[in-house]
């Protein structure tokens, strides 16, 4: 069985399913709520939920049951009386240490929970880096929406924030370093300063079984790190668009890399009307469409950023996919053939996925 | 003293009540003073900088007010949900 826990502007929703068939729909919560994210740690099976209230703000919440009753984490806030407010929080991740939970949102902010989620604290280095003012926001805020660990290191994480470009820690926090050389931006002038952050990350994933490698998904353009994000290597040519949001990875093959283009920045649907998720399997030097079963004909749909997971890995790898036409895609063989998970759902923000 | 009057999930975070008599002179600090009291409800009305939610409104006797308005004692303040959050 497989659990999918998908965001949307209108409630959570969970869903369980063998992949190949339609999942069913066995819990709502936040109904009418835009969720921005959901997340089971694997760790203790809880649930964290991050909803955006246009009346009373983002929280973040946890249950053991999505069903359940949930409890609101606390600490989730920017420093009271100062100049900014906490707008969205666009993500949350499994620290590598016992009990360590992150978040990311706007403005381009890190909390870390120490017990499972139920309270927070600010990363103060990257709230109180010098180069913030020189971040700036994308249309969706300026969002810290990627947060990846380093398998088995926990003073080791990279962020990714829009439009503020790569940061790296090796002490758990306490300082950041950019790594963004090698990211060329289309949208800066050509005689934009080396020392340019404000760079539209759209998504990073870590290969885990080779911890040194990063994907990423930029405002045009898809890039690889082989040195745990301090250069980056343009791996889009092949690509009928180098624009899009989501990307996806097989942890057992750190060659592996999937992502799912979108015509252009000023046109943010699937080209030519076809729905199609891209593979490679050599680290970006050849990238293979896969859209067997999706949507082939005056289909333009738009997959958003934290839409895309997979679950288990090699020849059992599943992927799944949400738009926000809402429906929700998955693939139990790797990608080579599709099914539909779920239709009609309100527009799907998130997919988390998970094997039980 | 003042009434500050609540619905929905302001009402259950607030002790599942919907009318509180509280000091103040403003409606600022009715709300600061609902929010310390019940800090369950913190952050859910003034986000952190202490600024009325953008899509919370309050009315003084019915009329729509801001943050700074000035409250007597025999007021009643309504707060609601704007129209304007609806998506």
């Amino acid at each position: 069985m497989t659990e999918l826990l998908v965001g949307t502007r209108k409630g959570l929703f969970a869903l369980e399913g063998e992949p190949g068939s339609p999942f069913a729909v066995t819990a709502r919560a936040f109904a009418g709520e835009p969720v921005e994210y959901a997340l089971r740690d694997p760790r203790s099976g809880r649930v964290l939920v991050s909803v955006t209230s246009p009346f009373y703000g983002p929280k973040l919440f946890y249950a053991d049951d999505p069903a359940g009753e949930w409890e609101q984490s606390a600490g989730v806030a920017l420093p009271e009386a100062g100049d900014a407010a906490l707008e969205r929080i666009w993500v949350i991740a499994t620290g590598e240490a016992d009990g360590v939970v992150y978040a990311g949102g706007d403005p381009g902010v890190l909390f870390a929970s120490h017990d499972g989620g139920a309270s927070f604290s600010l990363n103060r280095g990257l709230w109180e880096h010098p180069a913030r003012p020189r971040w700036q926001p994308g249309a969706g805020g300026l969002c810290l929406h990627s947060i990846v660990p380093w398998p088995g290191e926990p003073g080791r994480l990279a962020v990714g924030i829009s439009a503020g470009g790569v940061w790296l820690t090796d002490d758990g926090g306490a300082t950041w370093r950019s790594g963004n050389k090698g990211i060329v931006a289309r949208y800066l002038p050509d005689d934009a300063p080396p020392d340019e952050t404000a760079l539209c990350v759209h998504r990073l994933c870590r290969a885990p079984a080779r911890p040194e490698r990063i994907f990423m998904q930029f405002h045009g353009g898809v890039y690889r790190s082989d040195d745990a994000g301090a250069t980056w290597t343009d791996i889009g040519a092949g690509l009928p668009s180098d624009f899009g949001f989501a990307l996806a990875l097989d942890p057992a093959d750190p060659d592996s890399a999937y992502v799912i283009p979108l015509t252009a920045d000023v046109d943010r649907v699937t080209p030519d009307g076809r729905v199609r998720v891209y593979e490679t399997r050599d680290a970006g030097a050849s990238w293979t469409p896969r859209g067997n079963g999706l949507p082939h004909e005056h289909a333009y749909l738009t997959i958003l950023r934290e839409a895309f997971d997979w679950a288990a890995e090699g020849d059992a790898l599943e992927l799944y996919f949400g738009a926000t036409s809402g429906e929700v895609f998955g693939s139990a063989d790797a990608g080579a053939s599709w099914f539909d998970a779920a239709t009609h759902l309100p527009p799907v923000l998130s997919v988390s996925a998970y094997r039980t | 003293m003042p009434v500050v009057c609540l619905r929905g999930p302001l009402k259950r975070l607030a002790g599942d009540c919907s009318e509180h008599v509280i000091e103040g002179a403003s409606v600022d600090q009715l709300l600061r003073e609902l929010e310390r009291a019940h800090p369950a409800a913190s952050g859910w009305i003034l986000d952190e900088r202490g600024v009325l939610r953008g899509h919370i409104n309050v009315f003084v006797n019915g009329e729509r007010s801001g943050q700074d308005a000035q409250v007597d004692a025999d007021d009643r303040i309504d707060v609601l949900p704007a129209i304007s959050g609806g998506q």
